[in-house]
C-alpha cells in the first residue's frame, strides 16, 4: 500500500465523502476512501431527513434499494411555551406522488448503503483507520499519515470529508478553531415502536410521515430548535442549540436535561409515549453559514462537506450540501486529470467557482446575515413564542370578556414585551436577514 | 430536574480503548485556577467532565459521543488535547 499511489483519497465515508468517492470511482480514477468507524455511518449522526434531489444527481436511481424510512407529507412548525404550543402544518397530498422529494432515514443504515455503492463503483475503502494528518511538501498535500496501513499514503488529491470538526484542515493550518457561535451542540434518541402506532398518532399511513420542528421555551432562551421526526418503527427526537449559547447559559443546563424536558413537554409526550430509546447521540452542526466557510481549496486538497461549514441552517439543510459539494469536488478533479492539469490551487478553484454557482453558496449567502441576526435577537426564540401563545389562550379562552379588551391585551403584551419601534425593528431584521 | 445521563449511554454501543483516552487534559491546574465557570462540567453531552469537590475537573472519556463541544467552548485556555480515537474504537452508533 505505502508504495501505491492514488489519484485521490478521500478522507471520511459520510454524504460528502461518499458522493465525492463515488463520483471519481464512477469516471475511473483509482481512489482509496479511508474511514475510522468500524463501517461507514458508525461515526455518523444526522436528524436525519434526506432530500432526494442532491442524491439523484449521483445516484438516480436510488430509491430502488436505498434504506428509506418514510417519505414526508407534512411539515409542521410549532412555537411553544412550557404548557401548550401554536402550530403551522403544511400537508399535502402532492409529496404522496412519487418522485418523492424527501425521507427520513438512519444514517448508520444509510451510508452503509451509500458505501456499497460507493466500492462497487470500484474504489477501494479501508474502515477503522483514523487519518492522523496530512503529509505536506510545503504548501503542497501529498498524502495522508494514518494510524494502520504501514502510515503513508500518497495521491495527487486529498479531499477532506473529515466532518464538522474539520480536523486534518486544522491540523494543517488551512484554517483555526471553529467558534462556539458558529456551531450548534445537537443531541437526539431514536424511540422504537410499532409501526401501527406511529401511524395512528400522526394520522398517517404507511410509508408516509411527519416531521415537527419546534422553537420556544424548550431552549431556554438560547438560540435552537427542537425537532421530533417519524421513522418506520421509530421516532427520532432531539434538541440543538447553539454552542455558545450552551456555554453561557446561566442555568447551566446540560443538553441532556433540555431533551429531557422536550421529551416531558405536555404536546410532544403523548407522541412519544412507550417508545423504547435504543440510542443517544450528539453531534455539532456548523451553522455559521456564508461567512464561516473556511477557504475550501489549496495545493492538493479540498474540503467538502461540515468540514466546509455547508449547512444552511435556516432550511434544516445539510447533506444535501455535502452531497452536492462532495460531487462537485470530485467532478472538478476528472475535469483536471482529462485536460492533464495538475491539481494546484489554480486548477482546484473551478471547484470553488461550481460551488458559487450552485445552491450550496447561493443559499448560504442568501442567509449570510441570518446568524448574526439571530444571536442579537433571542427575543425570537423567548419573547415571541410565549407572546404568541398568549394570545392564542386569550382569544380562543370565552370567559365573558368581551373581544374588543381582549384585542388591545393581546396588542399591549407585544408593545409591553418589544415596543412598537421593537416590534418594527424585528420585524425589519428578519426581513432583511432572510430576504 | 435530574437526568441520569448513564441511563442513555448504556443504550450505545462502544469499544473503549483501554488506557488510550483520545482527549486529555493539558494542564489540571489551569481548570482548578483559572477556570471558574468549568462549563465542560455541564456542556459535554455525555457528562465525561466531571467538578470535584476540591476545584479540580476530571474526565473520563469511555462515553464520549466524539462531538467535539469540549475542545470548541475551552476558548480561553485551550486546555482540552482532543484527537479522534483510533481507528475502530470509540463510539459505534448503531442508528446515528
Amino acid at each position: 500500500m505505502a508504495n501505491e499511489k492514488f489519484d485521490a483519497i478521500v478522507v471520511g465515508a459520510g454524504p460528502s465523502g461518499n458522493a465525492a468517492a463515488y463520483t471519481l470511482a464512477k469516471a475511473g480514477l483509482q481512489v482509496l476512501q479511508i474511514e475510522r468507524g468500524e463501517y461507514p455511518g458508525s461515526k455518523n449522526v444526522q436528524g436525519a431527513i434526506l432530500y432526494s434531489d442532491a442524491l439523484e444527481k449521483i445516484i438516480p436511481d436510488f430509491r430502488d434499494d436505498a434504506p428509506l424510512e418514510r417519505h414526508i407529507i407534512e411539515q409542521r412548525m410549532w412555537m411553544l411555551d412550557e404548557h401548550s404550543f401554536v402550530g403551522t402544518h403544511y400537508r399535502s397530498d402532492d409529496y404522496n406522488k412519487p418522485p418523492y422529494n424527501r425521507y427520513t432515514i438512519i444514517r448508520a443504515q444509510f451510508d452503509k448503503w451509500f458505501s456499497s455503492k460507493v466500492r462497487e463503483a470500484g474504489a477501494l475503502l479501508i474502515c477503522e483507520t483514523t487519518v492522523e494528518h496530512l503529509l505536506m511538501d510545503g504548501e503542497r498535500v501529498m498524502g495522508v499519515h494514518c494510524d494502520r496501513l504501514g502510515g503513508d499514503v500518497f495521491a495527487d488529491v486529498v479531499i477532506l470529508a473529515d466532518g464538522v470538526n474539520s480536523t486534518l484542515a486544522r491540523k494543517a493550518g488551512f484554517h483555526g478553531e471553529l467558534s462556539a457561535k458558529n456551531v450548534a451542540l445537537a443531541v437526539k434518541e431514536i424511540l422504537f415502536m410499532p409501526e401501527e402506532t406511529i401511524q395512528a398518532r400522526f394520522n398517517i399511513n404507511e410509508e408516509e410521515g411527519v416531521v415537527i420542528e419546534m422553537m420556544g421555551s424548550v431552549t431556554e432562551g438560547m438560540v435552537g430548535t427542537g425537532f421530533l421526526y417519524t421513522n418506520k418503527d421509530s421516532l427520532t427526537i432531539g434538541v440543538g442549540c447553539m454552542l455558545a449559547d450552551f456555554k453561557s447559559n446561566p442555568n447551566r443546563t446540560a443538553p441532556y436535561a433540555l431533551l429531557e424536558k422536550l421529551k416531558q413537554h405536555p404536546s410532544i409526550a403523548p407522541l412519544i409515549e412507550g417508545g423504547e430509546m435504543k440510542e443517544y447521540c450528539a453531534h455539532l452542526i456548523p451553522e455559521g453559514g456564508f461567512n464561516a466557510v473556511p477557504k475550501v481549496y489549496g495545493e492538493g486538497w479540498m474540503i467538502v462537506g461540515d468540514s466546509g461549514g455547508f449547512v444552511n441552517a435556516a432550511h434544516r439543510e445539510g447533506s444535501n450540501l455535502a452531497m452536492t459539494s462532495g460531487r462537485l469536488a470530485a467532478e472538478t478533479v476528472i475535469q483536471a486529470k482529462a485536460a492533464g492539469k495538475p491539481m494546484s490551487a489554480r486548477t482546484l478553484k473551478a471547484y470553488k467557482d461550481a460551488l458559487d454557482q450552485s445552491f450550496v453558496m447561493k443559499d448560504l449567502k442568501k442567509y449570510r446575515r441570518l446568524p448574526e441576526v439571530l444571536e442579537k435577537s433571542p427575543q425570537f426564540f423567548t419573547a415571541y413564542p410565549g407572546l404568541v401563545n398568549n394570545a392564542a389562550k386569550t382569544l380562543f379562552t370565552v370567559d365573558g370578556v368581551d373581544k374588543m379588551t381582549k384585542q388591545r391585551e393581546v396588542m399591549g403584551s407585544f408593545t409591553a414585551a418589544r415596543s412598537l419601534r421593537g416590534l418594527l425593528g424585528d420585524a425589519f431584521r428578519l426581513w432583511r436577514a432572510t430576504r | 430536574m435530574t437526568v441520569n445521563v448513564e441511563d442513555k449511554l448504556f443504550q450505545n454501543r462502544y469499544k473503549v480503548d483501554p488506557g488510550r483516552p483520545h482527549i486529555q487534559i493539558k494542564d489540571a491546574a489551569v481548570c482548578a485556577n483559572e477556570c471558574e465557570a468549568q462549563q465542560c462540567t455541564f456542556v459535554c453531552p455525555a457528562a465525561c467532565y466531571k467538578a470535584e469537590g476540591n476545584g479540580a475537573v476530571t474526565l473520563i472519556t469511555d462515553g464520549c459521543l466524539e462531538c467535539g463541544s469540549c475542545r470548541v467552548i475551552c476558548t480561553e485556555h485551550a486546555n482540552v488535547a482532543w484527537e479522534y480515537p483510533r481507528g475502530g474504537h470509540g463510539v459505534l452508533f448503531k442508528f446515528g
